[in-house]
Order: structure tokens, then C-alpha cells, then sequence
């Protein structure tokens, strides 16, 4: 259940976004993709998960290349990305429940209320997304990672934006709970989230980064460093 | 899998019957195509008769290139195909679930209008089973073929038009030995027009779906 | 670990396996752009020069030396240009195909360039054919344009070179714009012969259009020797033009490279 990347290049545009980037991230670990924006991040991630190419270079899910065998990391992997990927014209109940459905782990309706009621929108289970906040939305989308059996590899693009204190919360919490659980966790975020207690790694895609965090654009051959957490 | 699939087809027809307006347009454009020329060519019995098999057919390949824009923007716009994608579920499978619910949605309505609009024009009710035969067919095949134009245009500039100057020439085959098909005498004469057809439309369903899963993991990328 | 002096980055990531000219052995060297570039160039001023000598020779064993003939009298002259350019606008079609194909299945640059550049030439030569095909309708048939099998197909071709033109300029990325139209041409060619079939049936069914343009079977020997330096004058023209529009391509694409940079053409 390893995430691992191998030599992995990316370049949009003329510009290299990140070169010959060698990461390995265990279960149970997170990582963190720090940078500013436009540096790539969201590439990354979705390199990460399949849906876009690299450049050149491989990633790998529990020791096999994904472009060789696509339907291991499909059904194990969540990605939540830009868009919420959500129907405006079904109800959020609906919504995760097609969502689970289509990942290959159906959910009963009565999980699906408990899903939705974890992340504090229970009263929104029968309204039209259409008819949701924006942040509202995104923790309809979230609230997939409240359901059993959980993804084992989660990718998370910006998941705490357009989120309240009491959204934030239960969202780490239910991400702490994956992590305990062995799931590896690889997301991005603007904000300082640190997910205490676990291993935790950071990589930089920008030309300059605090030293303690490894740069992807600095040298070939990297290997993320597990780094503690400061308080 | 199949749960998989249906569930998708079954999603699509809610998601459309929410909003019926797009499915109403591509009927009513129909219907109008059958309306017009008889306005336009005059009232002249004879010739009505004679054309109409090919007014229909026309009037489904231009319905069917205008409708195939909707067969992936909405969900391309709202970032579920990417989840489709991301599904254990073979990306041909799912596309060819997407074509089913596009063609129940856009292509089986013109199917069931075609008789009406045929008596209109005069024609006898023995030729109308081997023209809804190959306005089935017919269908079927600009749903896959369209499929694939749709899938290489999404998120470019030109939308409609441009999937129409793409699938048009892969539509010309389907319309020759449709319309034959339709313009037929008797039931005899049609049969080996829609053999060829049917057999065009089973290579497009053992091709096609391939086809637009590439394309489409080009545009998403 | 060293984790600070970052190192200049090239200016293209994309490592084809053709980025690297000195280490490719033989006729590979050339898919390198900047060797192609070069390459490119002199071969263009080669069909040039062959163009002009067979065509000049062509036209004057088509329009000068071949005999009048006794059915269609001095009109008949237009299928040393007719023919020719409808041979050469499917031709070129799948050589077209072809490059894009390779392109795509083998991730190298140049070859999608050269799909791109193949394009425009293989429309006007379409275009070509359907208006000489008109003006050999007008006075052999009495009509501008007759609906035969042959005709036909080549209208549809040419909406065929329209939507591969108009794909990959709607596309922005030029990358992608190279696999969507790889993909396009792949089904367009498997569809050409499709086509071609219905198109056939199509015009059988209708016996009134029994028209066709097939030249006569038996040729005098002239007309056959006019009618392949004309074909050689026309195919030289077309690799000529293809190429150097390669070469405004290569500059366009590989603007960064340090190689163009280089160029007198670009210093200036």
C-alpha cells in the first residue's frame, strides 16, 4: 500500500514544473505539496492518481506502475479536486451515493445519512446540490472519506478551502482517523493543517524553499525525508 | 460492473428528465426539419412521398450532430468525468453506458416521432417498420460515431461546429445505406442496406468506445 | 543531502528519445529536429528544381505532343492535371495518417510536425482535383459537377482535411493538438475505404449517374508518359511545399532551442 514515485518529470507549457522528483510515502504517512500557485501542485496530484501523463518518469501503487495497471490504484484511490464533482440536479444523498457507487464501494442510504451527518450536514440530505454553498458542496464531496470501507489512498487538493472552523475539525479528524488506519494521504493546502502525531512528509515545487523542506526543482534523485512535526 | 453501468444509464435519464429542456430541443428541431420542407418544396403530393425518407434521415443526422455536444461537456464542466475515470470500471464500458443514455435521450425520441412525421408525408405503413428499423440503426451509429468527435473537442473553442465538421464524413456511410434502406420498394430490397448497416454499427460498437476512452483521457489531460 | 543551488533547467522537458542527435545512429539522427530542419531544407530545393523540370515536361507532352482524342477533343488535356492531383490528395491523406500515427504511438515531435505539414498541401490538391474534375465536366458531360463515385469521395475527403485542419487549430496545446489529430486521422483512414464503398454502392443504386471519369483504357503511349511526369511534377511539388512548411513549423515549435538560436535566419 505504497505510494512511490520514480523519476518523475513534469512540464506544462515550456515550463518544467518539477524534475526527476523520487518520493515514497507509506501507509499510514502523509504528504504534504507546498508551493505557490501555478508551481504545479495540482499537476502533481493528478499525475499522482492517473489522470494526467508525466512528462517522463513513473508512479508507482503497491509496487506497480499505474499506466500498467490502472484498476489497482482505481480502486483505491479518492481524489477530490478543483470541482466538486457533484450533479447539481441530484440531491446530495444521491450524489454520494453515485459517487461510492462508481469508485466500486457502494454505500446503503442509512450510511450515506451518516456520512453527510458527520460532517454537519444532515438537514442537507434531500436539497438539490445546486442549491448548496460552495463550501457546503465540498463537504458533500468530503464526505465520502466518511464512509466504510475507506479508500486507501487519498488525494486531496485544497480540501480545506472554503471550509468554516467546525468543517476543519471534523475534516481532520476524519483524515487522522484514514491515517491511523494505514491510508496514505497526499494533499495541498495554503493553510498550516498539521496532522500531529504521524509522520509526515513536505515537498516544495518552487524555485526557493525553507531549507528544511526538500525542493523538487533542486537536484535529481530525491527522496522525501520524514520530518517530525513542529508544534 | 453491471451495476456499475446500469446505475450510470440510470443517473444520465434522472439528470435529463430533470431537465427535460435539452431532449425537447433536439425533438423539436426534428420536428421541424419534417415541417419545413413540405412548406418548402410546396404541396405537391407525389414528391413528398419520395423525399420523405431521406427528409428523415437527414433530419436525424443534423439532430444527432447537434445534440452529441452535451454527451460530455456537463460532466466534463462539473469534474465527474474525471471521477468516471477514476473508476475500477473499464473506461470503454462507461463510455459506451454514457453513448446508451445519450442515444435513449436524443436518438430514441426521433425514432418514435419518425411514423408520425412518415404518415404526414403520405408514406404507406408498410415501409414505416424498415424505416424505423434504419433510423434505429442510423441512430445508433451517430450516437457512436459522434461519441468520439465529442470526445476530441472537449474543452476546445468551437464546440458544435467543430464536432460537426469531424464526424460528418464518418456519418456519410451510415446515411447512404440508411436512406437506401429506407427509399427501399419492399422489405426485400431494404434487407441488404441494412445488413451493411447493422454491420457498420457493430464495428462501431467494437471500435468506438476504445476510441473515445483515448480521446478522452487526451482531453482530460 | 544537498538541498540549495538550483540547477539551470533546460528550456523543453519533453524528452523524446529523439532530443539527442549525436547519439542516434544513421537515418534516426534525423528525427532531431534541428537535423531535420537542415535536412529539410535541401530536399526542398530539390523537389523544386524537380517540380519545375517535370512539370514543364509534363505540360508539354500533355498539351503539346499527346494526340487529340477522337471522343473528347481538346478537353480531354485536363486529366494530366485531374488525375494526378486526386491520386496524390489520397496518397497523401494516408502518408499523412501515417506520420501522425507515428507521432503518437512513438511520442516524437517531429513526426506530428510533419502530419501538420502535410495537411494544407493535401487539401489544395483535393481542391484541385474537384474544380479540374469540374471543368472537365462542363465540357465532356454539359454539367459542372456530376454525383460520381469518384467525385464524390474526393468532397468528402476534402471535409476530411478540413476537420483534421480545424481540430489541431483549436487546440492550443500543441502536444495535444498532435495526438487529437493522430486520433482523427486514424479513424478518418479506416474510414476512407468505408467511405469509398458507400459512395460506390451509392452511386450504383442510381443508374442515371453512370458517369465516370476513368480515363480511357487503352492510352496512347504519350498521353501515359504525360500523364507520369505530370504525376512526377505534381508529387515533387507537393513534398517541396510540404517541406518547407516543415521548416516554418520546426521554427514555430522549437522557438526555445538552443540550436534555432543559432540560425542566420533567426540572428537576424
Amino acid at each position: 500500500m505504497t505510494l512511490q514515485t520514480q523519476q518523475l518529470s513534469c512540464a506544462r507549457a515550456g515550463t518544467v514544473l518539477f524534475d526527476m522528483l523520487d518520493l515514497m510515502v507509506r501507509p499510514g504517512e502523509a504528504l504534504k505539496v507546498s508551493g505557490p500557485n501555478g508551481a504545479g501542485k495540482s499537476s502533481l496530484l493528478r499525475i499522482l492518481c492517473g489522470l494526467t501523463e508525466p512528462t517522463s518518469g513513473h508512479v508507482r501503487w503497491q509496487g506497480r506502475a499505474i499506466h500498467r495497471q490502472p484498476d489497482l490504484l482505481h480502486r483505491a484511490v479518492f481524489y477530490f479536486g478543483h470541482h466538486s464533482a457533484l450533479k447539481d440536479d441530484l440531491t446530495a444523498i444521491e450524489n454520494l451515493r453515485m459517487a461510492t457507487l462508481l469508485s466500486g464501494r457502494p454505500c446503503s442510504s442509512e450510511q450515506a445519512r451518516q456520512a453527510l451527518t458527520a460532517l454537519g450536514l444532515g438537514e442537507f440530505k434531500h436539497t438539490m446540490v445546486g442549491h448548496l454553498s460552495q463550501g457546503q458542496r465540498r463537504r458533500v464531496s468530503l464526505a465520502r472519506l466518511a464512509l466504510t470501507p475507506q479508500p486507501r489512498l487519498l488525494i486531496l487538493d485544497e480540501p480545506f478551502n472554503a471550509l468554516d472552523q467546525p468543517a476543519l475539525a471534523q475534516l481532520t479528524s476524519l483524515l487522522r482517523q484514514h491515517l491511523f488506519e494505514g491510508a496514505v494521504l497526499v494533499y495541498t493546502t495554503h493553510q498550516d493543517m498539521p496532522l500531529d502525531g504521524l509522520l509526515h512528509h513536505e515537498v516544495c515545487l518552487a524555485r526557493t524553499c525553507p531549507a528544511t523542506v526538500t525542493n523538487a526543482l533542486a537536484s535529481p534523485a530525491w527522496v522525501v525525508r520524514p520530518m517530525g512535526i513542529a508544534a | 460492473m453491471i451495476t456499475i453501468l446500469i446505475a450510470l444509464v440510470k443517473r444520465d435519464l434522472k439528470l435529463a428528465a430533470r431537465r427535460p429542456v435539452e431532449v425537447l430541443t433536439t425533438l423539436f428541431f426534428f420536428a421541424m426539419v419534417g415541417a419545413l420542407f413540405p412548406l418548402a418544396v410546396g404541396a405537391d403530393k407525389e414528391l413528398l412521398r419520395r423525399m420523405a425518407p431521406a427528409i428523415l434521415w437527414v433530419g436525424a443526422l443534423l439532430s444527432a450532430m447537434l445534440s452529441m455536444n452535451r454527451l460530455f461537456v456537463a460532466d466534463f464542466m462539473d469534474g465527474t468525468l474525471e471521477q468516471l475515470l477514476l473508476s475500477p470500471c473499464p473506461p470503454s464500458l462507461l463510455i459506451a453506458a454514457k453513448v446508451l443514455s445519450h442515444w435513449l435521450v436524443a436518438g430514441l425520441p426521433l425514432v418514435l416521432l419518425a411514423p408520425i412525421i412518415s404518415i404526414q408525408f403520405g408514406l404507406a405503413p408498410e415501409a414505416l417498420p424498415r424505416i424505423t428499423l434504419s433510423l434505429v440503426l442510423g441512430t445508433w451509429a451517430f450516437s457512436l460515431l459522434g461519441a468520439i468527435g465529442a470526445a476530441l473537442t472537449l474543452g476546445l473553442r468551437g464546440g458544435g461546429l467543430l464536432i460537426a465538421a469531424l464526424v460528418l464524413p464518418l456519418y456519410l456511410p451510415a446515411l447512404i445505406f440508411g436512406a437506401a434502406a429506407a427509399n427501399a420498394a419492399n422489405a426485400f430490397d431494404a434487407t441488404p442496406h441494412l445488413q451493411l448497416l447493422a454491420s457498420l454499427v457493430a464495428a462501431c460498437l467494437a471500435l468506438s468506445p476504445w476510441a473515445t476512452s483515448a480521446a478522452l483521457k487526451l482531453s482530460l489531460d | 543531502m544537498d538541498l540549495t543551488a538550483p540547477q539551470t533547467k533546460p528550456a523543453s522537458l519533453h524528452r523524446d528519445r529523439t532530443d539527442h542527435p549525436a547519439h542516434a545512429r544513421g537515418w534516426r539522427a534525423y528525427a532531431a529536429p534541428s537535423r531535420a530542419y537542415a535536412l529539410a531544407g535541401k530536399l526542398a530545393r530539390l523537389f523544386q528544381l524537380s517540380a519545375l523540370l517535370f512539370g514543364v515536361l509534363g505540360l508539354y507532352v500533355g498539351l503539346v505532343l499527346a494526340p487529340t482524342d477522337h471522343q473528347q477533343g481538346e478537353a480531354y488535356r485536363i486529366i494530366f492535371i485531374h488525375v494526378p492531383a486526386a491520386w496524390l490528395s489520397m496518397v497523401i491523406y494516408v502518408v499523412m495518417a501515417g506520420w501522425a500515427i507515428i507521432g503518437w504511438v512513438l511520442n516524437t515531435r517531429l513526426s506530428s510536425m510533419m502530419a501538420r505539414a502535410l495537411a494544407p498541401t493535401g487539401a489544395l490538391y483535393t481542391a484541385l482535383a474537384l474544380w479540374t474534375g469540374a471543368l472537365w465536366g462542363r465540357p465532356t458531360w454539359g454539367a459542372w459537377w456530376v454525383w460520381d463515385a469518384r467525385l464524390t469521395s474526393e468532397l468528402i475527403l476534402l471535409f476530411l482535411y478540413i476537420g483534421f485542419m480545424a481540430l489541431q487549430a483549436a487546440t492550443d496545446d500543441p502536444r495535444r493538438g498532435d495526438k487529437a489529430g493522430a486520433m482523427l486521422a486514424l479513424v478518418g483512414v479506416i474510414n476512407v475505404p468505408i467511405i469509398y464503398f458507400s459512395v460506390t454502392w451509392w452511386n450504383t443504386l442510381h443508374q442515371g449517374a453512370s458517369i465516370s471519369f476513368k480515363a480511357a483504357p487503352t492510352m496512347a503511349t504519350p498521353m501515359l508518359l504525360g500523364l507520369l511526369l505530370c504525376t512526377l511534377g505534381l508529387w515533387s511539388h507537393a513534398a517541396a511545399t510540404a517541406l518547407t512548411r516543415l521548416r516554418r513549423i520546426v521554427l514555430e515549435r522549437e522557438a526555445g532551442a538552443q540550436w534555432l538560436q543559432q540560425l542566420p535566419e533567426v540572428r537576424t
